[in-house]
């Protein structure tokens, strides 16, 4: 099944390069516009492309609706929930937020927290060792060590 | 405390397996991406006729009302998987009385016309997409894809890709079935 | 008959291998120097094996065997020679085959190479390593046999996918397996490390070199594949956040991190079990990558043909020695005896700080990466894409502290730092790197903020580096001989770590360089249209049609010239492959220091009266994106320097309580 679904796609004229001049807006300022917001938008046939860089047809298609919504005054959102509305989730680079992304905008912010309450513990816990009541044998090697250490003077 | 810590990378790599396990269904397309118009009313759209063929144009309205629900195809000649899918689509509408609206996808109107008259035209409507922007509107991805729309011009179905082969036509036998367009255990 | 020897050979490798599986561990555990030493014997004879396989295959391949399945699937008698060698690993089992050797000669090296290992530590690592080349010897046996005939063979063969005709991803597979795989050995010694209950500063002195190799190799293979992705592509992109991207950056950032810890383990002491685990970690995140490349999990530009038996079994693999080693972590980890004590300012500390970044930014990409599966699961079947925006957004400001960290950390002395004392120190630098980014600010005349941040903390790196490093050697401070002097006693290990860490800092100039300036620009061409960009003039002067051995080609003439001055020409081609029915893009490029022009041609996609005899040409201008590549080299290098160290070839220690094994059987 897979095999015949990719054999089709590949199917479509796929001669171009991508972006092509006859696509391109005059306005400068409109025209970036039009590149930055075909960086967040999924190429609907491609392995993992945006229609910025992708030569297939339909985003090709694409590119050129996202610069008429553009000249008939559309803000960068409007564009993009334009065509959010007819393709979904999908099309978007960047995952709307919702219930079911909310683990995935999160990830970021627990992974650093977490990182920061082990990289407290451990160090926490290394100071605790340290101003225990009393020298164990080993903390007295150990403060033996760092002196001699010290004594020799050398970084690494 | 340490040894509770010390299970949670299993714990976490048990976790990702377990996705993983579920991801190598073989049922599985990672590529077959719904279509957001399941269960929606078809998009608005007015498209003429192909220049030079009798078939008349297909828009929106024409979508509503119908008996029973329908079928609309994308398809084009250049594309060659349309071409074994064709004969699938004629057969439902001979022997099976469906009722079939093409849309003509970014395709000569020249050529259209030729790929139709060496064919056969089992289209009632079909309404010419030069600009593949009425495409955009039904959230295609590529050519040939397949919709069943219900007489109150809901989008219930979306196949993508030819109808073709044994598996493909059952599929889409079930949701015509599904769809009311088809009784069960009317053959084709 | 030559495949059927390979064949046979593989099966004599696997069953070496089931006998390195018990033999050295059995012999371990009971003192039998005997079983032991066996380990060294089929290690060299997996190695022996497994390479024999792999020149058969790649003889079906230089010869054109039409009667083996591979060679028609990949290959075509009309193919140069540099491409059929090539092709032996351009297949699902071909790369398979490759893995495998490369697995088989870490095996090899270290019963070589080893010999200051103790000899259960050693028969125990190489048992651990025959497991998992069991695992892949009977996975490529099973599944996926690269030696496969056809009947009747065809006159010709389908060719290799042309985009893979290149010399750079010619060599892309082979040094990333060498990464991936090269973790495999890293993985065996934490491993055997665990059954025996014992990690300290000689068993992390001993993995340093293998972590290293393996480190240097990945790194070497990642920036092929992106200098490749860079020059065949035809947008001028270098890093796209694919999943079979991140798959490969993943274990790196790993392997990075662990490379780190592992110092603190082998000066320290300390952080033990997180090394382990790091180790563990890194191969798995290997294991994991191979895994979605070929199970056609996720959806990538670069995954081979897919199929979910394959899969399945991989995933086997992974569930079993994953499941395995981390098991045994669980139960091994909390015994591990605490190390050195540190202040919160510490080089410790630092390290520590390290760990934490790459491991968040690690764990960041992981998710992200498989986001789309876990969303489709939990929603029963809907899709989602995360793309370059969400990888961007999370993962550069998890690198930015790092490289702060990074410029900090090697002024900080271990144990207790003087924190006062190495702010006093960076002062200097951190006014220069502020200097250098406002004099950048004012030669290009503005640009996003986060940009000059970027640019900032590169400048920082550097510098710090560099002041580091002449610190060290009293460079100024002293008389030259005396610093020469100095320079010369500093373990070579200290020069690696110098010139790994400028090379990031020169690598950081290429990504803000080529991604803050690029210019573009894209327009219709008819012989004699001028375009400029870059300060350059370009003029197209025509396209003709020219004929390579497996493809024809449209290329095109472009003359570019500076300021009236003739510069030189470039010829960008577009390739058409009659055989694999594909076109591919050959860019053209000039390239300099300051950076690239580059220049890829097409037809119009449009075909009317407008674009009669036009050509689109898409021209860049990418400033500095050759810095990505001289880093690139800067950090294998310093890699490679850290590996040359004395310290670590001769004299390492060996245990003060050296097994009872050896003494003489009686």
């Amino acid at each position: 099944m897979r095999y015949i679904a990719f054999a089709f796609l590949l199917l479509l004229p796929v001669t171009a390069l991508a972006v092509e001049p006859d696509e391109m807006l005059q306005d400068p300022v409109l025209e970036q516009r039009a590149r930055e917001i075909s960086r967040e938008l999924r190429c609907v046939v491609c392995q993992n492309q945006d229609i910025d860089s992708s030569n297939a047809g339909v985003a090709r298609d694409l590119r050129i609706l996202v610069r008429e919504r553009l000249v008939a005054g559309d803000s960068d959102k409007e564009v993009i929930a334009y065509i959010h509305a007819r393709y979904g989730d999908y099309v978007l680079m960047r995952p709307p937020l919702n219930r079911v992304t909310l683990a995935l905008w999160m990830a970021p912010f627990v992974f650093a927290l977490v990182s920061l309450l082990v990289g407290w513990t451990v160090i926490s816990r290394s100071r605790r060792r340290a101003a225990a009541t009393g020298f164990s044998d080993d903390e007295k090697a150990e403060i033996a060590r760092f002196i001699e250490e010290n004594a020799s003077k050398d970084g690494s | 405390m340490g040894r509770i810590l010390a299970f949670i990378p299993l714990a976490i790599a048990a976790i990702f397996g377990g996705f993983f396990l579920w991801g190598l269904n073989p049922d599985r397309d990672p590529n077959n991406i719904p279509s957001v118009l399941i269960s929606q009313p078809a998009p608005e759209f007015d498209l003429a006729a192909v220049d030079g063929l009798e078939t008349p144009g297909l828009s929106r309205a024409d979508l509503v009302g119908n008996p029973r629900p329908v079928i609309v195809n994308v398809f084009a000649s250049w594309c060659v998987p349309c071409r074994a899918e064709h004969g699938v689509l004629t057969q439902m509408v001979e022997k099976d009385g469906l009722t079939l609206f093409g849309i003509n996808y970014k395709d000569k109107p020249e050529d259209a016309t030729k790929w139709l008259a060496e064919l056969g035209n089992p289209y009632e409507r079909i309404g010419s997409d030069l600009s593949g922007r009425v495409g955009i509107e039904w959230g295609l991805s590529g050519v040939p894809e397949t919709f069943i729309v219900g007489s109150d011009g809901t989008v219930l179905f979306r196949y993508v890709g030819p109808v073709v082969g044994e598996t493909a036509i059952s599929t889409f036998r079930e949701a015509l079935i599904q769809a009311g367009a088809l009784a069960r255990g009317q053959n084709g | 008959m030559t495949p059927e020897i390979g064949h046979f050979a593989l099966a004599l490798a696997l069953a070496l291998a089931l006998v390195q599986s018990v033999l050295p561990i059995f012999g371990a555990a009971r003192g039998n120097i005997l079983w032991m030493q066996s380990a060294r014997w089929s290690s060299l004879g997996q190695a022996f094996f497994v390479g024999i396989a792999f020149l058969a295959l790649m003889q079906a391949f230089i010869t054109s065997d039409f009667t083996v399945k591979n060679v028609v699937e990949n290959s075509n008698s009309l193919k140069p020679m540099l491409f059929k060698v090539a092709g032996t690993w351009g297949s699902h089992e071909g790369s398979l085959l490759l893995w495998t050797l490369i697995l088989t000669v870490f095996g090899a090296a270290v019963a070589l190479l080893g010999s200051n290992i103790p000899l259960a530590l050693r028969a125990r690592t190489l048992s651990v390593q025959a497991w998992i080349s069991v695992g892949f010897l009977t996975f490529m046996l099973l599944t996926s046999n690269p030696f496969d005939r056809v009947f009747p063979p065809p006159g010709d063969g389908q060719d290799l996918n042309p985009l893979l005709q290149d010399v750079g991803l010619a060599m892309h597979p082979p040094l990333l397996y060498f990464g991936y795989v090269g973790f495999s050995i890293v993985f065996s010694f934490a491993v055997a490390a665990l059954i025996e209950g014992r990690v300290d500063a000689a068993w992390a002195r001993w993995v340093r070199p293998w972590t290293l190799a393996a480190w240097m190799s990945l790194t070497a293979g990642i920036a092929l594949g992106s200098w490749w992705a860079y020059y065949e592509l035809g947008w001028g992109g270098w890093w796209f956040w694919d999943p079979v991207e991140n798959v490969s950056f993943m274990p790196w950032l790993m392997g990075t991190a662990l490379l780190h810890s592992a110092i603190v383990t082998e000066k320290r002491d300390a952080f033990k079990s997180w090394t382990i685990l790091l180790a563990i970690l890194t191969f798995s995140l290997s294991l994991l990558g191979t895994f979605i490349v070929r199970s056609g999990l996720l959806t990538s530009v670069h995954a081979f043909a897919v199929d979910p038996e394959r899969g399945l079994y991989i995933l086997g693999l992974l569930a079993v020695s994953i499941g395995s080693s981390l098991a045994l972590f669980a139960w091994r980890a909390p015994t591990m005896e605490p190390g050195g004590l540190f202040k919160p300012i510490s080089r410790e500390a630092g390290l520590l700080v390290n760990n934490l970044l790459l491991a968040t930014a690690t764990g960041i990409v992981l998710f992200g990466t498989l986001y789309p599966l876990f969303y489709e699961a939990a929603t029963g079947g809907e899709k989602l894409s995360v793309g370059p925006p969400f990888f961007n957004a999370s993962f550069i400001p998890v690198m930015l502290p790092l490289v702060f960290a990074m410029g900090l950390g090697p002024y900080l002395s271990w144990k207790r730092a003087d924190l006062a004392g190495v702010l006093q120190r960076l002062r200097f630098v951190a006014v220069l790197a502020g200097l250098a980014t406002l004099m950048i600010w004012y030669l290009a005349e503005g640009g996003p903020v986060l940009g000059y941040l970027s640019l900032m903390l590169a400048f920082w790196l550097f510098f710090a580096t560099l002041r580091e490093w002449a610190m060290r050697i009293k460079l100024f401070e002293a008389p030259f001989p005396e610093s020469l002097r100095r320079a010369r006693n500093l373990p070579r290990s200290s020069h690696g770590m110098t010139l790994a860490h400028a090379g990031l800092a020169m690598a950081m100039f290429g990504f803000i360089g080529s991604t803050v300036w690029k210019s573009e620009e894209i327009i219709f061409v008819r012989p004699g249209t001028e375009v400029s960009i870059g300060g350059f003039d370009v003029t197209f002067e025509g396209a003709e049609r020219v004929r390579g051995p497996n493809y024809f080609a449209d290329r095109g003439t472009l003359r570019v010239a500076r300021e009236g001055n003739y510069v030189t020409d470039l010829f960008p081609e577009r390739r058409t492959y009659p055989v694999a029915q594909t076109t591919t893009t050959e860019s053209a490029i000039r390239s300099t220091m300051a950076g690239d022009l580059y220049a890829s041609i097409a037809n119009p996609a449009a075909e009317d009266e407008s674009t009669q005899g036009a050509w689109t040409l898409r021209i860049l201008y990418e400033p500095l994106v050759n810095f990505i590549w001289i880093g690139s080299a800067m950090l294998v290098l310093g890699g490679g320097l850290s590996l040359s160290d004395r310290r670590l070839r001769v004299g390492a220690p060996r245990r003060k309580a050296t097994a009872p094994a050896a003494l003489p059987a009686e």
